[in-house]
């Protein structure tokens, strides 16, 4: 197809913008220099994915001047349910770029960046310098503490979002003084603590619901109209539809960040390959060899366990002590898929050239699939499990 | 006590919400976060926690009482 099939140029002139934004410059209270102010500004996008998507097609849509988006992640088939702008032919293609190319389809006018990247300790501080508003539409919390403490450092509101299962939270932190992540969350959860990086499931359309939230609180900052979310922390239920409202509080130590920390344990997501149920069964089925292991407390452990799995608790996992052998794949085992997760994210680290798996949904799934098969239970010592 | 639960803490607990019996004796949100401990232990490695009292972040020192309603916010990260 030629490139310029959708270069609009000749037909919307740059004139025209009164036509386009007709709809949102008549709205009492809006108007004209609403408009202006949003041509002016500079917001940058952290995550091109389910909560980065609708700010990112919403915030174009507008008429935000310049947007920058980073994102290092590819576009996959388990992002297409909730990851509307990109489509079947996009799959391992850069998320950023193709979200550029289609978004500038929507609206030329805007002028858009694409980091296909990290945000890092490295690179944070000078790209969050060019924009006036960060959008956190990140999958994992490490990153949520660098945008908090890059924006704190660089006086920059950020604009919040998260969802989990059939939750969205919604925020807008560091605005004038106001409370920042940290004064909700002083201090990270451990690795394991909560679930991370989507283990957890994500109903399609709940992060577009959060992201149109993002995209709206973005569009109060830069606007002045309305009131914005800065000072609560709103949460929505999508299951029961019930809505909590949480007003912050300021904790001032929060807001004394001089310099980002030396490492946030940055957390990859999307890395570590994932191995459904049915998988790992066709696995056994088919007398594959790999290594199993097993980071459910050893109680667990011995309750019941799957063939051959060797057990090694969460809170004893040292990555080091883990022996890999280069010719079987290893694949981490827990009770719903958050902690295999982590721990093979750490083992891959170690080991970069190893193939490691962490089994979606973990036990749950399994037993939801194929109840006790190839299930190891106290009494039945013959499956060859043990413990190191 | 009526308290509402979000993300993580309804799995631990199996709930969107739970009641604290009143002769539990529960005077502060500290005091609260070591029941919630003793009786669903996975509240035990859930380090980071955030306590609203009345719609109103609560640090563990403040005191709470039957009538008032609480909410158990734990971190979330997906998107």
């Amino acid at each position: 197809m030629p490139h310029n099939e959708f270069d609009n140029s000749n037909k919307f002139p740059d004139s025209e913008s009164a036509g386009r934004y007709s709809r949102q410059v008549q709205l009492s209270g809006f108007g004209q220099s609403a408009q202006q102010k949003l041509k002016e500004a500079r917001v940058l996008v952290v995550g091109a994915g389910g909560l980065g998507v609708p700010v990112l097609q919403y915030l174009t849509g507008m008429g935000i001047g310049t947007i920058g988006v980073i994102d290092a992640d590819v576009v996959s088939l388990s992002n297409l349910h909730r990851q509307v702008l990109y489509n079947e032919n996009d799959v391992g293609k850069s998320k950023v770029e193709t979200a550029v190319n289609k978004l500038s389809k929507l609206n030329r006018q805007v002028s858009f960046k694409a980091y296909n990247q990290l945000l890092s300790v490295k690179n944070a501080l000078e790209i969050i310098i060019n924009y006036d508003i960060v959008v956190d539409a990140t999958d994992n919390i490490s990153t949520r503490y660098l945008i908090n403490d890059a924006c704190v450092i660089s006086n920059k509101p950020f604009v919040y979002g998260a969802v989990q299962q059939f939750e969205g939270y919604v925020s807008v932190f560091n605005y004038l003084n106001g409370p920042t992540y940290r004064c909700l969350y002083p201090t990270p959860p451990a690795n394991g603590e909560i679930p991370d990086c989507n283990t957890a499931g994500v109903l399609g359309v709940t992060p577009a619901i959060v992201g149109s939230q993002q995209a709206l609180q973005v569009v109060k900052l830069i606007t002045g109209i309305g009131k914005t979310l800065s000072g609560y922390l709103q949460i929505f239920d999508f299951l029961q539809d019930e809505q909590y409202k949480m007003k912050l509080k300021v904790r001032p130590e929060s807001r004394q960040i001089t310099a980002l920390k030396n490492s946030y344990a940055e957390v990859v997501c999307n890395t570590v390959l994932k191995l459904s149920v049915d998988e790992l069964f066709d696995w056994y089925e088919s007398g594959k060899k790999f290594q199993l292991i097993d980071v459910r407390e050893l109680k667990d452990f011995i309750t019941g366990h799957l063939t051959g799995a060797v057990s090694v608790p969460y809170n004893q996992f040292n990555a080091g002590q883990i022996k890999v052998n280069a010719k079987e794949p290893i694949v981490m085992f827990c009770q719903k898929g958050a902690r295999s997760n982590s721990t093979a994210q750490m083992l891959q680290q170690k080991y970069p050239q190893a193939e490691i798996y962490s089994v979606l949904g973990g036990m749950e799934y399994w037993e939801d699939e194929f109840d006790d098969e190839y299930m190891i239970s106290p009494g039945l010592q013959n499956g060859g499990g043990g413990t190191v | 006590m009526n308290v509402l639960l979000f993300g993580i803490t309804r799995d631990i607990t199996g709930q969107s919400r739970l009641t604290v019996p009143a002769d539990a004796g529960i005077n502060t949100v500290a005091g609260l976060k070591d029941w919630l401990g003793v009786h669903y232990p996975g509240f035990k490695q859930l380090k980071s926690l955030a306590i609203a009292v009345d719609n109103e972040y609560a640090n563990d020192e403040d005191a709470i009482g039957p009538a008032q309603e609480i909410a158990l916010i734990p971190p979330v990260s997906g998107g």
